[in-house]
């Protein structure tokens, strides 16, 4: 097996719920020791959160949990205790880098603020995390990434004209973020071993989320433009838009489909699996269109054939009829043959996968996207494997997340150096809970 | 070791990086500039396409005037080379000879096709650390697949999640599919780096933007994997389980916020106390609410007679509120609450202007200074180390810079190759 390429980076982890925790996960992946810092006494929340194996409940059988926290060890230390400050500053001695998203000031609380921390350790890199950065009026300001998408700028921009906002999928800015928080450790990491000193970062979930939407900030800032619901409306593009297919009779591996009873409990007595069949089709050129038109008349739908879309700017003066015509079109089909189709005559299309159609899409299953880990209360368990794949030192998910402590006195003992006397006096103190 | 002084202002300060991205991932190369370091846009003769990609400044197109452009190649310089010339492709290579990473965004197999393939450049320079930002990847079944923003965002799962369960599913309305794939290249060019620092050895980087969305989804995979379950979207709601849901997004006196009434630990159920408290003081309470044990119930969920209890006793109270109201009494309360901002609110709001969010440039071409978001993480022994320094380049700015002042080209080779269209 090849070598990890952060081999050796060694990291004491306070992060959790999701940005944290994703964030912390690509260090492990790629072979960062992350030892992940719990509590037995105030577990952390996604812990308590769904999905459960087998859909049973319990503290190490949350799939949210474990996907995001593979491969890392488990501890588990009373952040409550008297000795669990000096605890933890024996470990940052050890430690290269330090990473948390509690609100700001928890750490100083506990007398583990960057002060403390670089006092033992100048190298360190601390790196923090919450929803509106260090400082400034609003530092205390409670959320999660599932609400700080509205302020970020997104729920204003996602719904159609005649109804309002939705918000985009689950925690969304949480998924933002831990891409430029990696790029940014590792940065501060660089600079560590250059030149021996260590930093604090501080990241506003906020502040970096904005980021996705540059170009719209600058439209405001120098245009004065308030953007509009537009559905899936573009600017440039005409069709563009998700349009419905017909229901599948067999599933992308060529299986039969036939909904379990427990699928259709499951999904509130809908059968939305099999009637929420959508492909998405985007015409930006001249080309693009012609092609899309010819393998419409080859079907014998002739109506798109019309004038009034011939060029860019009629089919936008006409775009509700054209949709209509394009829907009653697509609605006959079936959406991957139809992909596939337009993809060979140079049409841009792709379909809507739902989560089931994740893990049976070919390409994600060629990129080896779900990774199976065994977990000894929950069984096999799907994670999510990195979207970027390193030729000389691949990521590798090869531990599962930890259950609540397991690693406490190996992490401590082993990869720490704590004595067995010392280890001793903790756990008898109480402090390893 | 270095002194810290030595190595200059931002953390990135001493790498070099080749930017030969169109529109698709341009911001992975922006990120390194962001963290300090030396990036070069490298363009096709006559500009990149990106320049074409609107908003434009005073919604005028022009190769100088794309706002989407400004945004993601500012810390940037940039020359202008034809890697499809001989010429080309020969001042391509001394330049990858002195640079730390080179991150593209062609289809599969076009760097290969032009000789510049990761195994040609390796043969110059080791270290080399390149990076491929593309839809899917460079190999399998949908390698050659054309995907746009809407395109990959379906088949990443994201669009059957957002939007209202009656109708189709929605994309974001600003492009969102190459920017996850961007910022995941940056990461990886990072772990690529590190490893390379330390070993001597440089490697290819091939990200797939539609994994790097796939990784958005919560827990909603894992939804299916454990417990069969196919989340759907639901509009203003949120489904997190069979049978559970919450509200997120609510209507206000003047536009819309989030709040999401839930269970569990992370603050959220005394969010929702607060929120009950708050009502209860304007004589809006909802003994029922009271009586509820939020503590008990799982994290974002609340079972659906709850649900409606807590629309029935909330959503007029909203009502009477505007939304800054709302978000004030929510931050002296401690409640899970946001405004549905727009993005003037975002340029206006009081924590990014204390805390120095925003940089102003100067444009000198056109005589203005303009807002950019600045800092996407603050390091806090120095600030100046992340953050925005100058305007995106015209097209060509630098060719004099850096190809006559680096690679030694005189006023006569840099004439000829601008008349071969080479530059």
């Amino acid at each position: 097996m090849s070598i990890l390429p952060l081999e050796g980076l060694k990291v004491l982890d306070f992060c959790w719920v999701a940005v944290g925790p994703m964030t912390t996960k690509y260090l492990s992946e790629y072979g960062a020791t992350v030892l992940r810092v719990e509590s037995a006494k105030r577990p952390e929340t996604l812990r308590r959160a769904g999905p459960f194996a087998g859909g049973q409940s319990g503290i190490n059988r949350s799939g949210y949990f474990a996907n995001y926290n593979a491969n890392k060890y488990g501890l588990s230390i009373d952040m409550g205790h008297p000795k669990a400050p000096e605890l933890i500053l024996r470990i940052a001695e050890w430690a290269d880098v330090v990473t948390e998203n509690f609100t700001p000031g928890t750490l100083e609380r506990w007398g583990l603020g960057y002060d403390e921390l670089s006092r033992v350790n100048p190298r360190i890199v601390l790196f923090s995390a919450s929803m509106l950065g260090r400082g400034g009026p609003m530092q205390t300001q409670p959320g999660f990434g599932a609400v700080l998408s509205s302020l970020a700028g997104y729920t204003n921009i996602i719904g159609w004209p005649d109804r309002g906002p939705v918000n985009p999928y689950g925690a969304y800015t949480d998924f933002v973020c831990p891409k430029f928080a990696v790029a940014a450790i590792l940065a501060a990491v660089d600079r560590q071993r250059a030149t021996g000193c260590g930093t604090h970062l501080d990241m506003s979930q906020l502040e970096t989320s904005l980021h996705f939407g540059g170009p719209m900030l600058l439209d405001a800032a120098v245009n004065g433009r308030e953007p509009e619901l537009v559905g899936n409306r573009h600017p440039a593009a005409s069709p563009h838009g998700a349009y419905p297919c017909a229901p599948e009779l067999h599933s992308a591996r060529g299986e039969p489909v036939e909904p379990s009873f427990d699928q259709l409990r499951m999904s509130g007595g809908v059968n939305t699996g099999e009637t929420d069949r959508w492909i998405t089709i985007a015409v930006f050129t001249d080309q693009q269109w012609a092609a899309l038109r010819d393998e419409m008349a080859a079907d014998g739908v002739t109506d798109a054939q019309s004038g009034e879309f011939r060029t860019f700017r009629v089919r936008k003066a006409h775009e509700d009829k054209l949709d209509g015509i394009i829907a009653g079109w697509t609605a006959n089909h079936d959406r991957h043959e139809l992909m596939r189709r337009l993809q060979a005559a140079g049409v841009p299309a792709g379909v809507v996968n739902d989560t089931r159609d994740l893990f049976e899409d070919a390409q994600l299953q060629h990129r080896n996207h779900f990774t199976w880990l065994d977990h000894p209360e929950m069984g096999p368990y799907a994670t999510d494997y990195t979207e970027s794949h390193l030729s000389a030192t691949p990521g590798r998910l090869d531990r599962p997340a930890p259950l609540l402590g397991q690693d406490t006195e190996h992490a401590l003992r082993e990869i720490v150096g704590l004595s067995e006397a010392e280890y001793r006096e903790l756990e008898e103190a109480g402090a390893l809970e | 070791m270095t002194p810290e002084s030595d190595y200059g202002p931002g953390l990135l300060a001493p790498y070099r990086v080749l930017d030969l991205t169109d529109g698709r991932g341009l911001l992975c190369g922006k990120m390194l500039a962001d963290l300090g370091a030396d990036v070069v846009q490298v363009e096709p003769p006559g500009g990149s396409p990106a320049r074409n990609v609107g908003p434009f400044y005073h919604d005028t197109p022009g190769a100088e005037r794309s706002l989407f452009w400004w945004a993601y190649c500012a810390n940037k310089r940039g020359i202008t080379l034809d890697i499809a010339t001989d010429d080309g492709a020969a001042l391509l290579r001394r330049l990858v000879a002195n640079a730390d990473f080179l991150i593209e965004s062609g289809d599969p197999g076009r760097m290969a096709s032009l000789g510049l393939g990761y195994p040609d450049l390796q043969a110059i320079n080791p270290r080399l650390v390149m990076v491929s930002i593309t839809a899917f990847g460079q190999d399998g079944p949908y390698a050659d697949y054309q995907a746009s923003d809407i395109v990959g965002m379906a088949l990443g799962g994201f669009m059957h999640l957002t939007g209202d369960g009656d109708r189709p599913p929605l994309r974001v309305s600003m492009p969102q599919f190459y920017q996850h794939g961007g910022a995941a290249g940056a990461a990886a060019a990072m772990i690529a780096h590190t490893h390379r620092q330390l070993t001597g050895e440089g490697q290819h980087v091939d990200v797939s933007c539609q994994q790097a969305v796939a990784r958005t989804l919560a827990h909603a995979p894992q939804y299916w994997d454990l417990e069969q379950t196919i989340l759907r979207r639901m509009g203003a709601y949120r489904e997190s389980a069979g049978g559970t849901f919450t509200r997120i997004n609510w209507p206000c006196k003047d536009g819309y916020v989030n709040f999401q009434p839930g269970g569990g630990t992370a603050g959220a159920a005394r969010s929702v106390r607060s929120m009950l408290a708050w009502m209860t003081e304007e004589g809006m309470g909802s003994p029922e609410l009271d009586a509820v044990n939020w503590e008990e119930l799982g994290y974002g969920t609340a079972r659906a007679e709850i649900m409606e209890q807590t629309v029935a006793a909330v959503a007029p109270f909203f009502m009477t509120h505007t939304r800054n109201e709302l978000a004030d009494g929510a931050l002296e309360r401690r409640i899970l609450l946001f405004p549905v901002a727009t993005p003037s609110d975002i340029l206006a709001h009081r924590q990014l202007a204390a805390r120095d969010y925003y940089d102003r440039i100067d444009h000198e071409d056109i005589g203005e200074t303009v807002t950019y978001p600045g800092h996407f993480v603050k390091d806090m022994q120095d600030a100046k180390r992340v953050g925005i320094r100058r305007r995106a380049p015209h097209v060509g700015e630098h060719n004099r810079e850096i190809l006559g002042g680096e690679l030694g080209l005189n006023d006569r080779d840099l004439a000829r190759l601008t008349e071969l269209g080479v530059i």
